[in-house]
């Protein structure tokens, strides 16, 4: 492997870490503060790429499609987040995979009815459909480096409200002791709620933001749920520091596994997994 | 969950006496149904060795497997495998090598999983079911996507006399029926064994199990592997029965509809599941088949969009009955038993 292919590769590899990071980041959060398992949140990633297709075909701009689709999916999160899951934080894990099974149902099959079973291309701006050339016949797209560029910048900012903010404090505060929290006059379900549809404001802006590239398609969910999983479980669940580490580990992992072993590429990852497993039972970072 | 009484270990007489009634409608039944239904009731059958060998890890032990799938299908491909293109295979060696095969999957991967707790168990066991899946999904070889056809049925001959032919859709529905039953007793005798009653304190309290000596480890992975066994069984049946494998059957879905069928039925006591499996194939099988209605002046068809009546059924039952149609009959039948409320 020469130089440019490796550059290629290792930069593709962190953008799909960095867009796993986006997923996984809420997911962890989500049962690391809420303790809910959520096997639906591969059909946030989704609702995110159809509503980005959905609405850039109707407005005619990618960038205002994103806009309109992080406030309506913030909006189906919180909506969602009241009507079922707030019932659902104290009740056991079965209860809860149960829960989120038949949801992954009935959002594909409502995805099905509104959108039908094709597959669908989106545009990339106008702006950043250039390529940056690297040799003589190869190049790598600005769109893929402003992917990244968007994940760092959301991965920061999810960092300074966690960590900065005083928000971020009420969330850690309800993630370690939740009863403490409340008694000091602290509206947990409201925090609750913003941190679910934090949650799914996430996995649907890396649906929208991957759609140009991995194109729009049904069942794009469920793929990108399990390698979440895998992300989170070697990242130690609750923990965001770790999910942002395990999903440029698996980024690596996958994407270098493909070139360099395409027949086992597809267990690369889990085997990853199981190596972490043996070493560490809880993940790399304990929450 | 987590109370030793939640699980109905023993079923109240009433139950009893309608499993009984059951068992009689399930022995005549071939005489009464066609042969669409009576292949339905063998899929049916097959399911309920399957939910039965999940309940073992999910009821009894307290583990929710997201990933039993897995060596259901491997055993399904190992008769796939095992089956030439021309020649039914014994069925005398084929059965134990297939179901060997699925328990040594669930011992290794339970290596791995059983040392987790409760939500890592769930998404590691989906995590090495996925990791199978993609093993037979990537490689042509396995069978790749489209799976592999099963040409014959294994045949049943002792020193070249025929002792029942699997060909005929009566006599595998009755071999089916045979063998559930042998699993539901197995498994109501481990229930009641000391192995049985260690799984059972791992479910309750695991701290105080390990603090009384008990080497939980190798209990949960006894469990792992039996229940991986069992699975391989109903996947080996399913197999013989359609006639093809793909990677379908390994997958998520199988995995959680498993999971569905457990409890649907009430979990830990094995009778639950079974009858769990029954509604639950009877429910998808109507949901499949709702007519296409004339509505706003379109055809719509209800069958269609069977995914979305499926999952809001799922998400009912989680509401309203999470402790499944035991549950349900326990209660109603304590209200019976006891009017006064003197129960105490």
């Amino acid at each position: 492997m020469d130089f440019p292919t490796f550059l290629i590769q290792l930069l593709n590899s962190v953008q799909y870490g960095l867009l796993l990071f986006m997923l996984a980041a809420g997911l962890t959060l989500i049962f690391g503060i809420m303790g809910v398992v959520n096997l639906a949140h591969g059909s946030f990633y989704m609702l995110g790429a159809y509503l980005a297709y959905w609405l850039s075909t109707l407005m005619g701009s990618l960038t205002l499609a994103i806009i309109v689709g992080i406030a309506l999916a913030v909006l189906f999160g919180l909506a969602l987040e009241w009507l079922l899951f707030r019932h659902f934080y104290e009740r056991d894990h079965l209860d809860q995979v149960l829960l989120t099974f038949g949801l992954i149902y009935i959002f594909e099959e409502l995805r099905s009815i509104l959108w039908g079973d094709d597959v669908h291309g989106v545009t990339i701006p106008e702006a950043l459909s250039a390529s940056i050339p690297l040799t003589d016949n190869l190049s790598y797209p600005v769109y893929r480096l402003f992917m990244s560029a968007v994940c760092i910048a959301l991965a920061l900012g999810l960092y300074w409200l966690i960590a900065k903010t005083r928000l971020g404090m009420k969330i850690r505060a309800g993630a370690f002791n939740r009863d403490m929290t409340e008694a000091l006059g602290i509206n947990i379900k409201l925090i609750h709620a913003v941190v679910f549809a934090l949650g799914v404001g996430l996995a649907a802006v890396a649906g929208m933001i991957a759609s140009p590239i991995s194109s729009v398609y049904p069942n794009m969910g469920s793929q990108v749920l399990i390698m979440c999983f895998v992300v989170v479980v070697i990242g130690g669940i609750g923990s965001v520091r770790g999910a942002l580490i395990s999903a440029l580990l698996v980024g690596l992992a996958d994407t270098f596994g493909k070139v360099l072993l395409p027949s086992m590429s597809g267990m690369l990852v889990y085997m990853l997994m199981a190596a972490v497993l043996l070493w560490k039972p809880e993940g790399l970072f304990k929450a | 969950m987590s109370s030793p009484k939640a699980n109905l270990e023993i079923l109240p007489r009433g139950v009893q006496i309608a499993l009984g009634l059951g068992l009689v409608a399930l022995l005549a039944f071939p005489w009464v149904g066609t042969d669409f239904y009576t292949q339905m009731v063998t899929r049916m059958l097959i399911m309920a060795i399957f939910a039965m060998s999940l309940d073992l890890l999910q009821g009894v032990t307290g583990l929710v497997s997201l990933g039993h799938a897995a060596y259901f299908g491997l055993a399904g491909y190992a008769l796939a495998f095992l089956m030439p293109q021309d020649a039914a295979v014994s069925l005398w060696w084929t059965l134990p090598v297939a179901v060997l095969a699925s328990a040594l999957a669930a011992l290794i991967i339970g290596f791995f999983v059983v040392r987790t707790h409760g939500i890592y168990f769930i998404m590691v066991t989906m995590a090495f079911a996925q990791m199978v899946f993609f093993l037979f999904f990537d490689n042509k070889i396995l069978g790749g996507s489209d799976g592999l056809y099963i040409n014959f049925k294994p045949s049943a001959q002792v020193f070249g006399f025929t002792l029942f032919d699997l060909e005929n859709k009566i006599t595998f529905y009755y071999v089916t029926l045979v063998l559930a039953l042998l699993v539901y007793v197995f498994l109501r005798r481990l229930l009641w064994s000391p192995l049985g009653r260690a799984l059972s304190g791992i479910r309750i309290n695991e701290h105080r199990m390990k603090a009384m000596g008990f080497g939980t480890f190798g209990y949960k992975l006894t469990a792992f592997t039996i229940a991986g066994g069992l699975a391989g069984l109903a996947g080996y049946l399913w197999g013989a029965q359609s006639g093809f494998v793909n990677p379908e059957l390994m997958g998520f879905h199988m995995s959680a509809h498993a999971i569905m069928m457990v409890i649907l039925g009430g979990m830990g006591n094995f009778a639950g599941a079974f009858v769990g499996a029954f509604t639950f194939e009877y429910v998808l099988h109507v949901l499949k088949d709702l007519p296409t209605l004339q509505m706003f002046g379109k055809d719509i068809n209800l069958g269609k969009h069977w995914q979305l009546w499926m999952g809001t059924f799922i998400v009912l039952v989680v509401i309203f009955a999470p402790r499944g149609l035991m549950g349900l009959a326990e209660r109603f039948l304590q209200k019976r038993e006891y009017p006064k409320g003197n129960s105490k």
